[in-house]
């Protein structure tokens, strides 16, 4: 049990890092689900499981999703999305010319 | 027809009648009075005294506009050449300052603080002693923590409850688009309607089988946890949250038109005010109770029963629909502007 403790605790501090070290929103938003989720496991092993429920529900699940709904308002993920199709195109009329 | 007094109309009560109607008093028309006269007095010459007034007044704010445009060029310049370099650097070194700062008294305090579950930490008092030994007989709850959130500290669930709500209001404020009266669309809910179409999937099969065996499953457990908080884990945040995110799952599988049948504006309405007030009201009464040690008709009854430890279960099924309809509001509020 605290092999697994030290090892999620590990896994947490990483995702904290990578995090804020992530250029792409949306990774970052599926790093930070993943802490959450460890984060929920830790609680189940400190006895905690009404915590844990909560985490679970609310850190991994609702505030990931408001974030996404939210990075879709604000054209984050479209943007990358058209960023990349704009580059494809480009790089056909080139390859044409 | 009942007796008038001569004075009636100038009579305190005959005027204050008059100004709870909206109508003029007295002394506003005195005013009025004297005001027209001066005003008839003198037109023209007021006239031209504002008329120079104006001119003045337009000249200093000409002036004001050209000094201001001559500092904006000033500092913009200066920002653009050596304050650039200036807030760079002041800026790498305060982050490296603060972080640094932090980090020290973080892990200070870290060290600081006494061994885990040693016997003489402050945490261990009388009143963690109380919860523990007597929290089962006084609240009948089996689930300690839930003894305590519900009954010993019910106020500051309230407080919680409340804090919920009134974000879902700000969200709804902030966020909720207006319809013409005419109950057509306004351009920017079509706007957000054919943003939604084109970045979603709408009518998956995969996530429409997926969700028809999922929700029921969801739902069930959020209500179990709502059910159950005072006997095991669960409660009403947690099961609140579980209902909630099946909810938005559900919406996401089916569309909007399906759960507006059976939730819009007025049943978030209705219920998160419902279970508020039923909250509020319960609470008060139990205080009142307690602390005047008059009778009351909640009994903590037999400790691991369904339908035991009070108002422990109802009132975890009130701040259960607070927290479900407010999960639920901050996802359509969030994507389309309404419920």
């Amino acid at each position: 049990m605290e092999i697994l403790g030290i090892i999620l605790l590990v896994f947490i501090i990483t995702c904290a890092i990578s995090v804020s070290v992530t250029k792409n929103l949306l990774t970052a938003l599926v790093i930070f689900m993943g802490q959450s989720l460890a984060m929920c496991i830790i609680w189940v092993l400190l006895e905690s499981p009404d915590l844990a429920i909560t985490e679970a529900a609310v850190g991994a699940g609702i505030t990931s999703l408001l974030l996404f709904v939210t990075l879709k308002k604000i054209h984050a993920i479209d943007l990358q999305k058209t960023d990349a199709a704009k580059k494809g195109v480009t790089d056909h009329g080139e390859d044409q010319a | 027809m009942a007796k008038t007094r001569p004075d009636y109309e100038s009579s305190l009560f005959a005027r204050f009648l008059r100004w709870l109607q909206g109508g003029s008093t007295q002394l506003d028309d005195e005013m009025s009075h004297t005001m027209d006269d001066k005003a008839s007095l003198s037109h023209s010459e007021a006239d031209k005294i504002a008329q120079e007034h104006e001119a003045k007044y337009e000249a200093r704010l000409a002036a004001m506009a050209e000094q201001e445009k001559n500092m904006y060029a000033h500092v913009h310049a200066w920002a653009s050449n050596q304050g650039k370099g200036l807030s760079n650097w002041l800026y790498r070194i305060l982050a490296v300052v603060i972080c640094v700062g932090i980090i020290v008294l973080l892990v200070s305090t870290a060290a600081e603080l006494p061994p885990y579950g040693s016997p003489d930490n402050p945490a261990h008092n009388e009143v963690a002693e109380r919860y523990i030994e007597k929290g089962m007989q006084e609240t009948g709850a089996v689930n300690i923590v839930a003894g305590m959130i519900l009954d010993y500290r019910a106020f500051d669930t309230l407080g919680e409850s409340n804090v919920l709500f009134i974000a879902a209001v700000t969200v709804l404020i902030l966020l909720r688009m207006t319809t013409r009266p005419d109950g057509k669309p306004t351009t920017s809910q079509l706007e957000a309607e054919c943003d939604d179409r084109m970045y979603e999937p709408k009518n998956d099969l995969i996530l429409q089988h997926q969700a028809s065996f999922l929700v029921p499953m969801i739902l069930l457990f959020g209500i179990y946890g709502l059910m159950n908080g005072h006997i095991g884990p669960g409660g009403g945040f947690g099961g609140g949250a579980i209902m909630g995110a099946g909810l938005i799952l559900y919406l996401n599988a089916f569309g909007f038109k399906k759960t507006e049948r059976f939730f819009t504006f007025k049943t978030f309405s209705i219920v998160s005010v419902a279970a508020l007030s039923f909250y509020a009201v319960s609470k008060a009464y139990s205080f009142f109770t307690g602390a005047n040690h008059l009778p009351s008709i909640i009994t903590p009854g037999t400790p691991g029963m369904l339908f035991s430890a009070g108002l422990i279960p109802y009132l975890n099924i009130a701040v259960g629909m607070v927290v479900c309809c407010t999960m639920y509001a901050f996802y359509t509020l969030f994507r389309k502007g309404d419920m």
